[in-house]
């Protein structure tokens, strides 16, 4: 069974069609990639996913569980992290995990704060308020909030985007990591196709609203005639008439 | 609901204010000014006014009493704009948090913040300037019940109007008790309002208290049966205040609001 499942999700506001009958899975220790320009519908799509945005069709199960009759229990299996929502700024990097633990209800929470902050090399940001942190840094403890309840699914929306390439490389072996440690799954939307080359089992190209394109993200170029994924992404940003599928 | 969860949204209000002077401050500061304000002014009435009548309880009493109303009020909405402030709405709606939990713990962060507020206005007024609270005999709790059940009541429908409106629309909220209060007659009675003001009056539980309050103090008393009719009418505006809180909450979550609160509006 997959870990989330997504069914003709359709969101409109006003005379736009954000989201349009969009349909897909993410199987347990998987990464899947949902790519596209900006505008597309990535954030829509995630923030259906994470209970924040009611769609106006489709269904999305996240363990089987349905998150619009049973939000509280689908969501406790999620969690997220974007680069446009940092946490408060005005508590600790201790204080953010502890409240963000208790929300979810995370048994033995002091062990897995303290875990979570090895890992991701927060020891001397403990007690430091999250405002005062560089981006970075401040992506670091986002993610090790969006870990702190060891999620089934987690949503990643442009993790990387604020961080030098060698913090970006730690981030996205903490992912693999993560992945390889339990049984959960991964959806993570980014603009670096290198990266996306590089973590994601499988991708979801995203335009108007629509999936075009599915596939490896390592043999999806040279199935559509394109050297790499960047070429492929501008394609689909450009022109995507010329790729639909079907 | 789970009660852990409540509670976590009051630790956070407590590591927020654990660790700043200016969210400490003005627990204490208006209302302390307030007091000391009052105190004066009734001590100097009681000096030039004929004898025989005690402003202090009338009208330092009254004070306190509308104080501790505003901090209630203000208790709720200060906590829910802290997530406004600190755009926090994504990461904590995207949580299994219920939204009855998270309006309990408004709530309960505001019973914690305004009980400290009444001790040190209990403080000023008893040691400075001779309150006795003894005045008012056991009358005091179903007066403070009432002014707590209101001040709840609005204060939820505060935050929600703020969800609707966004976040510049806060300043709306600030002037909520100096707009109702003198319809609810705090420092004379409400026979003083013109006819459409007294029709406005009684549908506003403080009104009760606040004639319950002079009525002690004339040696009158009070009904039993008003009062019950204040706290009725204040849960009722509790529910319509959840209730249109809930509605707000479900509309941004239609409108998409939630995800991006700071624009304001999604049009």
């Amino acid at each position: 069974m997959s870990i989330l499942s997504v069914r003709n999700l359709r969101k409109i506001y006003g005379n736009t069609v954000a989201v349009d009958g969009v349909s897909f899975s993410v199987g347990r220790s998987e990464i899947v990639g949902l790519l596209g320009p900006n505008g597309a519908g990535k954030t829509t799509t995630i923030d259906m996913i994470l209970g924040v945005l009611e769609p106006n069709a489709g269904n999305i199960t996240i363990d089987g569980i349905d998150i619009f009759s049973h939000r509280s229990k689908a969501i406790g299996r999620t969690n997220f992290s974007a680069v446009y929502t940092p946490l408060p700024g005005n508590l600790t990097v201790y204080q953010n995990l502890r409240i963000f633990g208790r929300l979810y209800n995370v048994t033995n929470l002091s062990g897995r704060i303290e875990e979570l902050i090895k890992s991701f090399d927060l020891e001397k940001f403990r007690n430091k308020k999250c405002g005062i942190l560089s981006s970075g840094e401040q992506t670091r403890v986002s993610l090790a909030k969006s870990m702190v309840n060891n999620p089934h699914l987690l949503l990643l929306d442009e993790p990387t985007a604020s961080l030098d390439p060698a913090t970006a490389r730690e981030v996205r072996i903490k992912i693999r990591e993560f992945i390889e440690c339990g049984e959960g799954g991964v959806l993570w939307t980014s603009h670096n196709m290198y990266e996306v080359e590089e973590i994601c089992d499988r991708v979801f190209f995203l335009s108007h609203g629509k999936i075009l394109l599915e596939g490896n993200p390592k043999t999806l170029p040279a199935e559509h005639n394109k050297k790499t994924l960047e070429e492929l992404f501008i394609a689909v940003a450009r022109e995507p008439l010329t790729l639909e599928v079907g | 609901m789970s009660f852990y969860r409540i509670s976590t949204i009051v630790l956070r209000q407590l590591y927020l204010i654990r660790g700043s002077f200016s969210r400490v401050f003005p627990l204490f500061a208006w209302i302390g000014v307030d007091m000391v304000l009052w105190g004066f002014l009734t001590k100097y009435l009681n000096t030039v006014a004929s004898a025989g009548f005690n402003f202090i309880p009338a009208l330092l009493g009254a004070v306190l009493l509308w104080d501790f109303f505003g901090r209630i009020m203000q208790g709720v909405t200060i906590a829910f704009f802290e997530d406004v402030w600190s755009r926090n709405f994504l990461n904590i709606f995207a949580t299994p948090l219920l939204i009855s939990e998270y309006v309990s713990g408004l709530v309960l962060t505001s019973i914690l913040t305004s009980l400290a507020g009444l001790f040190v206005m209990l403080i000023i007024a008893t040691f400075f300037f001779n309150l006795s609270f003894l005045a008012y005999g056991f009358m005091i709790i179903p007066f403070l019940l009432v002014l707590f059940l209101f001040g709840i009541s609005l204060g939820i429908f505060g935050s929600a109007l703020v969800l609707r409106l966004g976040p510049a629309s806060e300043w709306f909220i600030w002037p909520i008790p100096a707009f109702i209060s003198p319809f609810v007659g705090v420092l004379y009675p409400i026979s003083t309002l013109p006819a459409w003001m007294q029709i406005v009056s009684k549908v506003l539980p403080p009104t009760y208290v606040f004639e319950g309050l002079r009525a002690i103090i004339k040696g009158e008393p009070v009904s039993g049966m008003l009062l019950i009719l204040a706290a009725a009418l204040s849960f009722v505006y509790i529910f319509l205040a959840y209730r249109i809180f809930v509605r707000i909450y479900r509309s941004a979550l239609r409108s998409g609001l939630i995800a991006r609160y700071s624009a304001e509006s999604v049009s």
